[in-house]
């Protein structure tokens, strides 16, 4: 994985040092809360319902167990010991005291993390799919282009006031797993005459006007890719509108402007700059390159008598059903540690695990990991012959739930729990589905299934493009909770369809039950999924489920 | 028929740890609910959300929130409000912690 430069080193050392002031002119008095606040938000801190909460990013979700022992160290010295990973691959600490921030960034700067634009109308973590470089579906690993962007958003001049918040997410394979197009530029490897290049996506976005991206180019070639996002980005900065947030972000500036007019604007600002780019970014590229090979696959360690037991047991099976991606090198595997134990809150690890899945990291897996957007943690390069005592080893740390894409494995910002622009609780919601449906032992007939929690409309849970996503809002004074359903945040990726009216906090578990039950009825066989079924039969029959009574009043 | 007056508290968050206060007059401040000052004159009530924006290197965020008071204390009016005065439902942690 990458490793800071001198330059790196420095800039986050000098930012650490100048929140460290910033804290202490703001304790002292000497700052205001206004004048404070564009400050620590820069740092990703924000003051949330009940604390102070600090937003770390995660590049592309890429970690190593020194890394991951860190964060479990910070979140026991200075938190309550665990962190909440989340759908943008951050980790954010919930309960941080202001004084102890400026320490927390000296620890992440000394194993090369920072909360750098975390927050703000800037550039934000870019994300990228989290089974990149290791994916037996990808054309390369989209991670060096994404530390290339992390680079150049970092700080950049031109970019630290932008209209709106600015997301990119990159991919290097057909089978999106980043969500590209829900992003406000959308990068997807192609390659065209043996050239490698990207699909250039943008204006997509979920929120309080969910839009699917639109192409900008099919294809811009690698050596260009770095000015043409500077025109993108350049082009927004200037077109995107300042006077009303919600309609800031650059979806709305697509929208409004016609994606015609922004890419006539984009290739004229693209040949204005594109002299500039000296190839500086490009030799850049290639230094970077390097911090990406392939580790050197080891040998799978002897597995132990203990785990060639485990290998017997059906619930070894069972994990490795749904827990298990095919890798690229054929003896291989890509595991997914579920954080989704049912009645646990989606995302949370605590400090014991985070150490746990360190050494598994640095036993068994090369010493990778990833965070992905649906909260779970990757073991990238894991032996097959080692999967038994890879196991053993998450089930000593309760961390060894077989459901990875099952229903349980539920997306969910954490809502009213946390959040302050929240509107409702989201983590109630996801442990009362989980645990029922672990009850009615049904997760695995159900089969393939994308659940998403949000707590608010800004979509932080992606309930947009959830198979069933649940919106919570305010209605009358209590907590209401909106169903969509059809959604899909894959390679064809769609915006789910409201069902119909709110369902109260007490009724939403029972509406979602009564609609998946009705689905096993519905569905052609065994082998078609919820989606599957709903694409084939249309709204109609699923909203029949989820009100009984209207069917009968009519 | 008459109208039940809203009662208000003063709350904010504490700057240094970010917990959610009251203020409890004439100037002290509690992490408890159940030990703010129920404001039910809107005169007061503006005095003390002045008090407390003047507070500004010991409170973040001031402003009132309306409150019910019923036998057993009171009761925040908002379910918003009511997390705020307990803390979050999948940990004890906050305010629920002993």
């Amino acid at each position: 994985m990458y490793q800071y430069s001198n330059f790196d080193h420095e800039f986050v050392a000098q930012r650490v040092a100048q929140f460290r002031a910033q804290v202490a002119r703001r304790l002292d008095g000497s700052l205001s809360e206004e004048e404070f606040k564009p400050l620590r938000l820069m740092n990703g801190l924000y003051l949330q319902l009940h604390a102070y909460m600090l937003r770390v990013a995660i590049p592309y979700g890429t970690l190593n167990s020194r890394q991951m022992d860190q964060l479990a160290m910070i979140a026991e010295r200075w938190d309550k010991g665990y962190g909440h990973f989340t759908t943008r691959q951050n980790i954010q600490f919930n309960w941080p005291k202001l004084e102890d921030v400026p320490n927390i960034l000296q620890a992440l700067a000394d194993v090369e993390m920072h909360a750098i634009q975390t927050s703000g109308n800037t550039i934000r973590n870019v994300t990228a799919d989290h089974f990149a470089g290791a994916a037996a579906d990808e054309i390369a690993d989209p991670r060096p282009i994404a530390e290339l962007i992390r680079q150049w958003s970092t700080d950049h001049p031109e970019f630290q006031f932008l209209p709106r918040k600015f997301k990119i997410a990159v991919t290097g394979s057909p089978h999106d797993r980043a969500v590209t197009q829900a992003h406000d530029i959308g990068l997807r490897m192609t390659e065209q005459n043996g050239m490698r290049g990207f699909e250039v996506i943008v204006g997509g976005g979920l929120g309080r006007t969910p839009m699917i991206g639109k192409t900008l180019s099919p294809f811009v070639p690698l050596e260009d890719l770095l000015p043409y996002l500077e025109a993108v980005v350049s082009t927004y900065n200037l077109l995107g509108r300042r006077d009303n947030k919600y309609k800031a972000r650059i979806k709305i500036t697509t929208h409004e402007h016609g994606i015609d007019k922004i890419k006539q604007k984009v290739d004229a600002q693209f040949a204005k700059i594109k002299p500039m780019f000296s190839g500086a970014d490009l030799q850049l590229l290639k230094d970077i390159e390097r911090h990406f090979e392939l580790p050197k696959l080891k040998p799978a360690n002897a597995p132990a008598g203990a785990a060639q037991t485990i290998a017997q047991t059906p619930a070894f099976r069972a994990w490795l059903d749904t827990n298990i991606t095919a890798h690229k090198v054929p003896s291989y595997a890509i595991v997914s540690v579920s954080l989704k134990k049912p009645g646990a809150t989606p995302g949370d690890a605590s400090a014991a695990q985070m150490r746990a899945l360190a050494q598994i990291a640095r036993n068994f897996g090369h010493d990778a990991l990833r965070i992905s957007h649906e909260q779970n943690v990757i073991l990238p390069y894991v032996h097959l012959a080692d999967l038994p005592q890879v196991y053993q080893a998450l089930r000593q740390a309760d961390l060894a739930t077989a459901n990875i894409g099952l229903i349980s494995d539920i997306i969910a910002c954490p809502g009213m729990d946390y959040c302050a622009l929240a509107t409702a609780r989201s983590i109630p919601v996801a442990q009362q589905i989980a645990t029922r449906f672990e009850a009615l032992k049904l997760e695995h007939d159900i089969g393939p299934l994308k659940l998403k929690i949000s707590g608010c409309i800004n979509a932080c849970g992606h309930h947009h493009v959830g198979h069933i996503g649940i919106l919570g809002l305010e209605k009358a004074g209590v907590e209401s909770y909106q169903i969509t359903l059809g959604g899909d945040a894959g390679a064809e990726a769609e915006i789910g369809t409201r069902a119909g009216p709110g369902f109260g906090a007490d009724e939403i578990v029972p509406a979602i039950e009564r609609l998946i039950l009705g689905y096993l009825h519905l569905r052609a066989d065994e082998n078609e999924s919820f989606l599957a079924a709903y694409r084939r039969l249309g709204l109609a029959p699923f909203k029949a489920l989820l009100y009984p009574q209207a069917k009968k009043a009519a | 028929m008459s109208v039940t007056p809203i009662s208000k508290v003063v709350t904010a968050n504490d700057l240094r740890s970010g917990e959610v206060i009251y203020l409890r007059f004439p100037h002290l401040w509690t992490p408890e609910l159940s030990k703010a000052s129920v404001i039910t004159d809107d005169d007061l009530a503006q005095a003390g959300l002045a008090f407390a924006r003047g507070q500004a290197n010991i409170v973040v965020g001031a402003y009132l929130s309306d409150v019910i008071t019923e036998a057993d204390g009171t009761k925040a009016s908002h379910f918003r409000e009511t997390f705020r005065s307990t803390g979050p439902s999948n940990y004890r942690h906050g305010k629920q912690e002993i």
